[in-house]
């Protein structure tokens, strides 16, 4: 990290969204990472997806947990609400958020340890809740904070800074998210700005629970000869499938696409996912075949990158199933909440 | 203490009766306490069940009380045998001069009779095997049957008795017939065969006119719809999972658009009490009014949380509805031995506001109140009830709710207020209170700043700075401080002039009530404080320092309730005595008694040793 303040200024050619904001305005405190890391990238990409959509700041609250990853809420879009809680315990918080207010946009970033390990439970129910949030896990396989210790989603065979070798299958967050009946499941690496942008912008969209599992590698622990997770290994065996792009209902006029290059996946509220395929292996709709597809190429070897499970799910999201009312829970007036003194006697009535 | 049977037991006794569970004796049991209490008498009735579903030994203790006692007396007058299981020791413990009602459809031990009880025998089994058709049947009509052989005895109202059925049957007509059927049945052999009615018996009073029969799990949830809350998150376990469910049906009630279906409230299930809590500080966070209940296991998983909450400043309200502990302890039995671990809970320096109902009246409005200072502090409140105070039904008094009342969201700056100040800062102090002021998402974007239970400073910003991490601390300190003024004052009672004194808490009351009406008869004034909230206010410190010998009365092993006023107050140590009830039993009123006079005999003991 620097020790250089970020500074204030900035330039006034920069380019405005349709808020009249520049990226700059999407930025938040300066990084205290180290220099290189793959969650870097990530927050960058975020930055320029939040600015991409003309995101307003303060709709938008930022959730974490505790790790490296779970620290860089407070990198991006310093007008919006934080909240950097506990080890692993990140969905429950966005999950009382979420409760309480559903007209904000809910951004959950989370690592491979505070997703997969201490969290799996959390992470997990999040997934069967349904929960409207585009959840990210900057996974390096590796946990930076207490140095280097092997996290659950480490491949087997890979190998610690150390020289020891991890002999523990890894849990995977895309398969166990499709395996739970996640809606929206991508992964992508955080060297791929141009592929993880627009997903971001349609997972923070996508009326439901979406996850994003970026590949970043750790520079300081985990970037070495032998390791799975390195810079070099990713490119190497990285494979992007599927493209994704958000299309709002008002941009589906416009939208210029030839026949059969893209597939469109219908949600509820009129608004469209475009999904391109990159090769023409799977239906990515279909979220068996989805799930098999996947796993036998990561059992090959090669990392599927991009949007690699979309479907609608926005009749069993949380609140469809909860029934609560469009007006946020936390906007309803006290008069409506409260059956005052004549409803005593009528709730009472059985204890008379 | 009472005298064994005097002869006037008109409306003053107790009786136990000893089931199986699952056995349909839970309706027999409450259909015969409501109708002493709809007879204008105050009436007790205390469960004792086990952690199970079906087939192990469960009993109802009912005490008729024409003076109001609401506590176990510690006497039982007459025992309901229906668990063979369980005869032997059923039979030991009813009082000399007592009854015994028992099924004599099959032979009765003779090893067990005892001289000094009445026995009596009612062919409940045969009667319901000659009338029912059905195992199941038989079975559930066994129970009822010995309500109406007890009706007989005590001379209770059959009208009274045909009318609660009507009640409870209301959608199943032909379960009101087949009930009374063995009311009936059981009514009229008594009427034949037996002594009716006993010397023990009811007769109609006024005294429970416009009183409820709750329990205080279902008042406290009352209490949570009317204080707003509309984010309920939980885990079940016994014997809290009673408030989460009276607090969905009393939502489905009130909480539902008629026209829409739409629910002003989400009730969430969690995967376990880490996530319940989470949810609770996430809506709570995110300007919900947001609670949870549970019990000492789920509390000490609650821990983490807790802190963050402490130190983040989030409000939230915790039902503790403290069962037997240490550990799983006794799921089904009752106790007050979380105080310490409310109070304290969670790792590093933390303290939490507690509040201590007594009975289903204050659990509805200390319900609210809670909302209102986890609000007004920015900080957890945890309401202790207990089993007994949670899941027994309470003859209360009538609940009332004044319509002006607005809920207290303490210090929040909305879009307006933001609009006008040129900067937000989440921890800084400018009323001098100890309490900052807070934003809610979504609302501008001046109110954005990043919530952590990292070091941070008055400002919001992380910090490992040792200033500015300790002026964040002990302005803590300072908002504890001010939460003295704020948690419900102490209850206070008797002539003010003893030097002796009695302090108590919770469910205690009851007993601790009648224990002190009981001492005075024998010469021993005592003063009384009932404890309501914590952290103590200055009336605690007050009544401590104005008594030379103060028994502290609580149920659990290790005197926490002591300890709390020992760190928390200026009391001396030497002067607080305490009486411990830890058996997993409701304390009874000769418990304390009993105590209190064998201390005092011991002290006259130790006085006059040394004067010798």
């Amino acid at each position: 990290m620097t020790f250089i303040p970020k500074p204030k200024v900035s330039h006034p050619g920069l380019p405005r969204n349709e808020l009249g904001l520049t990226r700059r305005d999407y930025e938040g405190a300066l990084s205290t990472l180290c220099a290189g890391c793959g969650h870097d990238s990530i927050t960058a990409a975020i930055t320029e997806a939040c600015w991409g959509i003309s995101l307003q700041p303060e709709l938008l609250v930022k959730l974490s947990g505790i790790g490296c990853s779970s620290k860089t809420t407070a990198y991006f879009v310093n007008g919006s609400h934080g909240f950097n809680s506990v080890h692993g315990r990140m969905p429950s918080i966005a999950t009382g958020a979420n409760a309480a207010n559903r007209e904000l946009m809910y951004i959950g970033i989370s690592g491979d340890g505070d997703s997969l390990s201490i969290g799996l439970g959390q992470f997990a129910h999040a997934i069967r809740r349904n929960l409207n949030m585009l959840y990210i896990i900057e996974n390096n396989g590796v946990y930076g904070l207490t140095k280097g210790q092997f996290s659950a989603s480490a491949d087997m065979g890979s190998k610690a800074k150390k020289g020891e070798v991890n002999r523990q299958s890894p849990i995977d967050p895309v398969l166990l998210a499709m395996n739970l009946g996640a809606g929206f499941v991508a992964r992508s690496f955080s060297g791929d700005k141009a592929q993880l942008v627009p997903l971001i912008q349609a997972g923070l969209r996508y009326p439901g629970f979406a996850l994003i599992d970026v590949i970043s590698p750790c520079v300081t622990f985990n970037d070495h000869e032998g390791s799975t997770r390195s810079y070099a290994f990713t490119r190497e065996h990285y494979s992007a499938a599927i493209a994704a792009d958000y299309v709002p209902r008002q941009a589906q006029i416009t939208a210029d696409y030839a026949e059969g290059e893209r597939i469109f996946v219908e949600l509820h509220d009129g608004n469209q996912v475009a999904l391109r395929k990159l090769n023409a292996e799977y239906d990515p709709t279909d979220a068996h075949a989805a799930y098999g597809h996947v796993q036998q190429r990561l059992a090959a070897g090669e990392f599927l990158t991009g949007l690699l499970h979309c479907r609608a799910t926005e009749e069993t999201e949380f609140h469809a199933l909860n029934r609560t009312p469009e007006q946020p829970l936390n906007a309803v007036p006290f008069d409506k909440l409260c059956p005052k003194r004549e409803g005593l006697s009528r709730l009472l009535a059985r204890f008379a | 203490m009472t005298p064994v049977n005097p002869p006037d037991r008109i409306n003053d006794f107790a009786l136990k009766i000893a089931t199986v569970n699952g056995t349909g004796s839970a309706s027999a049991n409450t259909l015969l306490m409501k109708s002493i209490f709809r007879s204008g008498i105050p009436v007790m009735g205390k469960n004792y069940f086990p952690s199970n579903i079906q087939g192990l030994p469960t009993w109802y203790e009912i005490r008729v009380s024409r003076d109001g006692y609401v506590a176990r007396s510690g006497q039982v007058d007459l025992m309901v045998c229906m668990n063979a299981e369980t005869y032997a020791r059923d039979i030991r413990e009813v009082a000399s001069g007592g009854y015994v009602l028992y099924d004599s459809s099959w032979p009765r031990p003779a090893l067990l009779q005892r001289g000094d009880v009445t026995v009596l025998g009612a062919p409940l089994a045969r009667m319901c095997n000659e009338n029912f058709d059905g195992v199941r049947t038989r079975i559930l009509m066994k129970n009822i049957c010995y309500a109406g052989v007890l009706a007989a005895l005590l001379d209770l109202d059959l009208t009274r008795i045909r009318e609660l059925l009507g009640e409870t049957y209301a959608k199943k007509p032909a379960l009101i017939e087949a009930n009374m059927r063995a009311i009936q049945l059981g009514y009229d052999y008594a009427k034949t065969h037996l002594p009716c009615p006993l010397p023990l018996r009811v007769a109609p009073m006024n005294e429970t006119a416009g009183h409820l029969m709750i329990d205080g799990n279902t008042a406290a949830a009352l209490g949570c719809v009317y204080a707003g809350a509309t984010v309920a998150a939980w885990y079940p376990i016994t014997p809290s999972t009673s408030l989460m469910d009276a607090f969905k049906g009393f939502a489905d009630k009130a909480r539902v658009d008629q026209e829409t279906g739409r629910a002003n409230y989400a009730f969430i299930q969690a995967e376990d009490e880490l996530a319940a809590i989470g949810m609770v500080l996430g809506a709570n966070w995110n300007g919900a009014r947001s609670f949870t209940s549970t019990s000492g296991p789920g509390l000490s998983l609650m821990n983490e949380f807790l802190g963050l909450a402490y130190y983040a400043e989030i409000p939230a309200v915790i039902f503790d509805v403290q069962r037997v502990g240490p550990s799983t302890g006794m799921p089904t039995r009752t106790q007050q031995c979380d105080l310490m671990e409310a109070a304290y809970a969670s790792h590093g320096d933390t303290k939490h506001v507690c509040l201590y109902p007594a009975n289903p009246e204050e659990c509805f409005y200390m319900a609210v109140q809670a909302f209102d200072l986890a609000e007004r502090l920015q900080t957890p409140v945890i309401v202790l009830l207990d089993l007994d105070i949670g899941m027994n039904d309470w003859m209360c008094r009538p609940l009332d709710w004044d319509d002006s009342y607005q809920p207290d969201r303490g210090k929040v700056l909305g879009r307006e207020a933001l609009e006008n100040i040129p900067k937000f800062h989440r921890y800084i102090d400018p009323d001098e209170d100890g309490i900052p002021y807070r934003t809610f998402p979504g609302v501008h974007p001046k109110g954005a700043y990043f919530t952590r239970g990292s070091g941070h400073t008055e400002l919001g910003t992380y910090t490992e700075d040792a200033a500015e991490y300790q002026k964040v601390i002990d302005r803590l300190t300072r908002k504890f401080e001010t939460a003295k003024r704020y948690v419900p004052v102490a209850i206070v009672s008797g002539p003010g002039h003893a030097h002796g004194a009695i302090v108590s808490i919770g469910s205690c009351d009851g007993a601790v009530r009648e224990a002190l009406d009981v001492l005075a008869l024998r010469g021993v004034q005592l003063d009384y404080l009932r404890v309501r909230g914590f952290p103590f206010g200055e009336d605690v410190e007050k009544f401590l320092a104005e008594h030379d010998l103060i028994y502290v009365v609580e149920q659990n092993r290790d005197a926490q309730l002591k300890s709390l006023l020992t760190l928390e107050t200026r009391v001396e140590k030497a002067k607080l005595r305490s009486l411990l009830h830890y058996s997993g039993l409701p304390v009874s009123s000769a418990f304390i008694v009993d105590g209190v006079l064998a201390d005092l005999a011991e002290d006259h003991r130790a006085r006059a040793g040394a004067l010798r």
